[in-house]
């Protein structure tokens, strides 16, 4: 992973490129991981925390890069902790006052945004060194990626588990009900990673296994 | 008092089987993955993990009821709950380092990334919002505690093993340790109708 100052404009797109694929949080990075399995019983669901993440992170990116000059190095972590609980806690009410129904499902989800490492991450990686352009595209890459495998996740589960897309219905039955289990999301997720390890090893040669695990 | 130790040994049996965090709310996933993959750091883990989830459980629990519902920001209870585990954590993690540096050494990475560890800022989240009482939280904090400890182990101990196992290129390492899990959440189903709360 190295992230070097974009030159031209171009290479924007290649910040927005490599944050989705080919460090997608986590099918690739394995980050981040617990709501890729709580939220994704419906494709509603995942999508509604996917999006709260896209802003939370490039929100926070952007404050972190133009903030950079007066955070002291050794008290980062704490002050990124407060800025992303800070962004954490609106999107929090924004959601309880708007969003009311699917509030009551993964409220919590979204209140636990704080401790993702993936926003973290992102922030002491490539924000706290970059300007507030760059820095804006690569917390919408990777958040995009994150609400991807979201949606890929909760699009099989929802479909397979229940029948439906969306709440519309698809299949005029319930395929199979393990998969709106907790169950069905571990083996979704394992399945997908396995599937796109494969592909990275058959296409693009490489060595697959991804991730050392973190948070 | 036989009823209420009764209703505190039923929140601790459900934290810990019933709604285990790792199985039924999936928290805590990534830790979960990142140090089962070996029983003797899964351990050491655990036990940090139980000590600092009762303890913070315990101080949020305080500066919840005496603090912040007094003085009515009640709201701002993500960033206040996560600036004392965070705390606690660099705490622990100073403490560990004289007492323990063979552990430190090995846990070194995950101890002070536990801040931003799902779990532990969750069981606070979770006392304040079903307005526990103090025993209530501790015993809360426990269950989920042990209940992580238990799935820890349980996977570290199937790792181990899995090691020696031919799996199919692409399936090695994550992907595997994945479909694992949810075999071990299939069985945990089966607490689900131990107690009724």
């Amino acid at each position: 992973m190295e992230h070097q100052l974009p030159e031209e404009k171009v290479s924007y797109l290649k910040i927005l490129k490599t944050a989705i694929f080919k460090e997608n949080v986590i099918f690739r990075l394995v980050i981040s991981l617990c709501p890729s399995i709580a939220v994704t019983n419906s494709v509603r669901n995942g999508f509604l925390l996917g999006i709260a993440v896209v802003f939370v992170q490039v929100m926070v990116n952007v404050t972190v890069a133009a903030l950079r000059r007066f955070i002291h190095p050794r008290i980062r972590i704490p002050i990124f902790m407060l800025i992303i609980s800070g962004w954490v806690t609106i999107v929090d009410m924004i959601m309880a006052a708007y969003a009311r129904a699917a509030y009551k499902e993964i409220g919590l989800y979204i209140q636990i945004i704080v401790a993702f490492a993936s926003i973290l991450a992102r922030a002491e990686m490539f924000a706290s060194k970059n300007k507030v352009l760059p820095s804006f595209f690569d917390g919408l890459g990777s958040s995009l990626g994150f609400l991807g495998a979201l949606v890929t996740i909760s699009f099989f589960r929802e479909l397979l588990g229940k029948g439906t897309l969306l709440g519309h219905t698809i299949v005029n039955a319930k395929p199979l009900l393990i998969m709106v289990m907790p169950t069905g999301g571990f083996l979704v997720v394992g399945l997908l990673m396995g599937f796109f390890n494969w592909i990275d090893m058959r296409f693009y040669g490489g060595k697959g296994a991804g991730g050392a695990g973190g948070h | 008092m036989e009823k209420e130790f009764l209703k505190l040994f039923e929140l601790f049996i459900a934290a810990s089987l019933i709604n285990n965090f790792v199985f039924t709310r999936f928290l805590g996933l990534c830790i979960f993955f990142g140090v089962s993959k070996k029983m003797e750091t899964a351990i050491g883990m655990s036990i940090t993990f139980t000590a600092v989830m009762v303890i913070s459980a315990a101080l949020s629990w305080i500066v919840f009821q005496y603090v912040m519902i007094p003085l009515e920001i009640t709201f701002l209870k993500i960033i206040i709950f996560i600036g004392i585990v965070a705390a606690f954590v660099q705490a622990s993690d100073t403490i560990m380092r004289k007492v323990s540096p063979g552990l430190y050494y090995k846990l070194g990475v995950y101890l002070a990334l536990i801040s931003t560890n799902c779990i532990i800022i969750a069981v606070p989240l979770i006392n304040a919002g079903e307005k526990y009482n103090f025993l209530e939280s501790l015993s809360f904090g426990f269950g989920s505690g042990i209940g992580f400890a238990l799935a820890l182990t349980i996977m570290a101990s199937i790792r181990e093993k899995l090691e020696l196992a031919d799996v199919p290129r692409p399936f090695r390492g994550m992907p595997i340790a994945w479909i694992t899990t949810a075999l071990i959440a299939l069985a945990f189903t089966g607490f689900s109708g131990l107690i009724t709360l």
